[in-house]
């Protein structure tokens, strides 16, 4: 068996990255998530916030949206609707829509789009946390 | 001359057809690309997707999720997927050729589009719910399709989903397909590509357990619906893909004929000119010769 891992993330717009890596860091909904190679297969969903993948010393940090992880010995697939690389990140943009999207919260919404807005937020969240917390 | 003056009011009716056509051509194809790009940029996640489920799917035995059951006999739903504007070729006769085939007792219709719709009253089929979807296909339109689908499956108003649609081939190329979508049992891919000899390479075959975190219902719960929704909006993006194209190509054959057809009256138009005036000319001298 190898030992790295091959991982593809995938979002609705295209494939973000594809390519092997030694060790990925995934946002479980229960928790964090160490993947190394030869993990046990694995099904689990992911939540918005920060995914850090290593290929020897150096480390990727991503924003990444809801989404699932397929995890079988030596593949990883992420299939997500966003995955941004930290140094991608505008923050004066994603500031500025996790405001938009804040106000609009406040207005009276149907379920559909409040559901819509949440996520939205959430996303603009996670990729706030991930930037702020590389610039320390 | 009345025939002169026919032929020249024809000349100028074709010639202002062709600049409508011609314009539309151009229109299409801008949209095309656009629709094109968005139909191939899906298709990567859509496959993941087909690859996690075939996985993930047969190693699921002890349990099973409402929208995998399979329930015999019943109604079923047909997903009928069209463009809501004509002037595309033979796009939608294609289509309902398809449509036409469905018995009509045992199938239920449900329409996106506006010509579907159309088509669906005037072929006296069931037609259970008509939807909308713009021309950038939204992810919020294919959830209201898909919700729809889902509900009156899981309360038996019908036991299987197909989808029938205008699969994007390449520009000159798109080909109705009927894709099976509920129950979810085999996974297929909603593509052109050879699906099938792909995942049969890659697949585990079952051979692994799958852990799940946090357990089956919450995962699988998740994943399928989301996997359906998913789905119905690639099929929304390869059908509107495949509208432009088509769009594209009836209009350039159109704009091509009615410069061929211009082209033709002019000729036939000289010719009769040129008549005409020989003999008037002939006229002329005979009747100068009669006088002198």
């Amino acid at each position: 068996m190898a030992n790295t891992l091959r991982l593809t993330i995938v979002t609705p717009e295209a494939e973000v990255f594809s390519g092997e890596v030694d060790m990925v860091t995934l946002p479980g909904v229960d928790g964090e998530l160490g993947v190394f190679p030869m993990h046990t297969p694995l099904m689990t969903q992911i939540e918005p916030g920060e995914l850090v993948l290593r290929r020897g010393t150096e480390e990727t940090h991503m924003a990444v949206g809801e989404g699932f992880a397929e995890i079988t010995g030596d593949h990883v697939t992420i299939i997500t609707d966003m995955a941004i690389e930290a140094d991608s990140i505008d923050e004066a943009a994603v500031e500025e829509a996790r405001r938009r999207a804040e106000a609009r919260l406040a207005e009276k919404l149907s379920a559909e789009d409040a559901a819509l807005v949440q996520a939205t937020l959430a996303r603009a969240t996670a990729q706030l946390k991930v930037k702020r917390a590389r610039k320390r | 001359m009345a025939g002169l003056r026919d032929i020249r009011r024809r000349i100028r009716s074709i010639k202002s057809t062709a600049q409508i056509t011609k314009a539309m051509q151009m229109v299409a194809a801008a949209k095309m690309r656009k629709a094109q790009q968005a139909a191939l940029a899906g298709r990567p996640y859509a496959r993941a997707m087909n690859r996690m489920l075939a996985e993930l799917l047969p190693t699921v035995t002890d349990f099973t999720h409402p929208l995998m059951e399979e329930r015999p006999g019943g109604r079923r739903c047909v997903l009928l997927v069209s463009t809501d504007k004509g002037l595309c070729g033979a796009l939608n006769s294609t289509l309902f050729r398809e449509a036409i085939k469905f018995d009509p007792r045992e199938t239920v219709f449900v329409a996106a589009g506006r010509k579907a719709a159309q088509f669906l009253a005037r072929a006296r089929r069931t037609l259970l719910a008509e939807f909308s979807y713009k021309d950038h296909p939204q992810f919020a339109e294919a959830r209201a399709i898909s919700r729809f689908l889902q509900e009156g499956f899981l309360k038996g108003e019908f036991h299987r989903v197909d989808v029938l649609f205008m699969n994007f081939v390449s520009t000159l190329i798109q080909r109705p397909e009927v894709l099976p979508l509920l129950p979810l049992r085999e996974i297929r891919g909603v593509s052109s590509e050879p699906e099938g000899a792909e995942l049969g390479t890659e697949l585990l075959k079952g051979a692994t357990e799958f852990l799940f975190e946090p357990g089956p219902e919450r995962v699988l719960g998740a994943l399928l619906p989301h996997y359906i929704n998913f789905r119905i909006y690639q099929v929304l993006l390869e059908a509107k893909a495949s509208e432009h194209s088509a769009r594209m190509v009836a209009m350039k054959n159109a704009t091509e004929n009615a410069n061929q057809l211009v082209k033709d009256l002019t000729l036939q138009y000289n010719k009769l000119r040129q008549a005409g005036i020989t003999k008037e000319l002939l006229e002329i001298a005979t009747a100068q010769m009669a006088m002198s």
